[in-house]
């Protein structure tokens, strides 16, 4: 009995060290997302004039697709920009971009120099359409299947490293 | 001098409270919904900055977010409705109070748990101390003949300094 006293200041310690040790494996800027597998939002967004037509919620759906916010005041996006070109060229993968709170010059301006891999663009002057897709920062890309669902969230630029899963990602939902 | 002036400031400091961020064309003019307002971005997360509310954050996302809840609460949204409309796009992380679900459990439950837990072991400890049986009040005819021989003996030699 008297042992078994001694025991238990250090079951809770251990108890506590592997709930923490569990934590610092997660990465807290990774959010979790509210809408995995859910319908795309409810959004009409104008178009980028001259460089690509509207997009709406209805625009999704059909085919596997990416929809990616972008701006170009963001330097992030400017890395990711030529993975989205390789993706829209190489794979035939439809890319629909959500341009957030951008000067549309500046947002031309930011295709004419690194190439337009979006078949529509909407223009999302006051973000109310990003805060629709539950996101939170400057780039960040969902993958929509089939159905017009959302079945992936990747939260900041895409790495070369992300482009083998999200194909994979892609492959498979176009067989399913 | 220094503690004077300590003094004089301190209440100030103390009066002037948390600053929020809300700018002064954001407030609404219905002075009983702002209030509203105000308590339910105290409540929610500014997603970008993360350990924020809305309502201290100066974050682009959580100026826009303070927009959205007195854009529904002016159409008419209760509480709870404004709650759910962001949860459902930016989950329960958007909340600063998490929901009693299964998952956060053991983030509720431990705090009590773990007073629980002390608490019992300070009061096994306190009786423990209790049942310990007294010391005799007052020393023995026998002690005192003891310490006395003791002390009559010659220590050993004191140490130099």
């Amino acid at each position: 009995m008297r042992r078994l006293l001694y025991i238990v200041p250090a079951l809770v310690f251990a108890l506590i060290a592997a709930y923490l040790l569990a934590g610092l494996g997660l990465d807290p800027k990774t959010l979790p997302s509210a809408m995995i597998d859910k319908p795309a939002p409810a959004f009409d967004l104008p178009a980028l004039a001259d460089v690509a037509p509207a997009l709406k919620t209805a625009d999704l759906g059909g085919e596997v697709a990416l929809v990616n916010v972008f701006a170009s005041w963001c330097v992030p996006c400017r890395a990711e920009h030529p993975i989205l070109m390789r993706l829209a060229a190489e794979k035939g993968v439809p890319i629909y971009g959500i341009n957030q709170k951008d000067k549309p010059d500046d947002a031309r301006r930011f295709l004419a120099q690194l190439g337009n891999p979006y078949r529509r663009i909407g223009v999302d002057a006051d973000g109310r359409a990003s805060i629709e897709w539950g996101v939170y920062g400057v780039p960040e890309t969902f993958v929509i299947d089939r159905a017009g669902r959302i079945r992936y969230r990747h939260v900041g630029a895409f790495g070369p490293q992300d482009l083998d899963p999200i194909l994979a990602m892609i492959e498979r939902l176009r067989r399913g | 001098m220094r503690a004077l002036l300590l003094a004089l400031l301190l209440p100030l400091l103390l009066a002037a409270g948390p600053l929020a961020a809300v700018e002064p064309g954001e407030a609404l003019p219905d002075p009983a919904l702002e209030a509203r307002a105000r308590l339910l971005s105290r409540e929610l997360r500014c997603l970008v900055c993360q350990n924020q509310s809305i309502d201290d954050s100066s974050a682009p996302l959580a100026r826009d977010l303070r927009r959205l809840v007195r854009e529904r609460l002016t159409a008419g949204d209760d509480d709870a409705g404004v709650r759910d409309y962001l949860v459902a796009r930016y989950g329960d992380f958007v909340l600063l109070r998490p929901p009693m679900k299964p998952a956060t459990w053991a983030l509720w439950l431990a705090p009590p748990a773990v007073l629980l837990l002390g608490g019992g072991v300070a009061l096994v400890a306190f009786r423990r101390r209790r049942l310990r049986p007294a010391l005799p009040a007052e020393l023995s005819t026998a002690d005192r003949a003891r310490v006395a021989t003791l002390l009559a003996e010659p220590g050993p030699p004191e140490r130099q300094p």
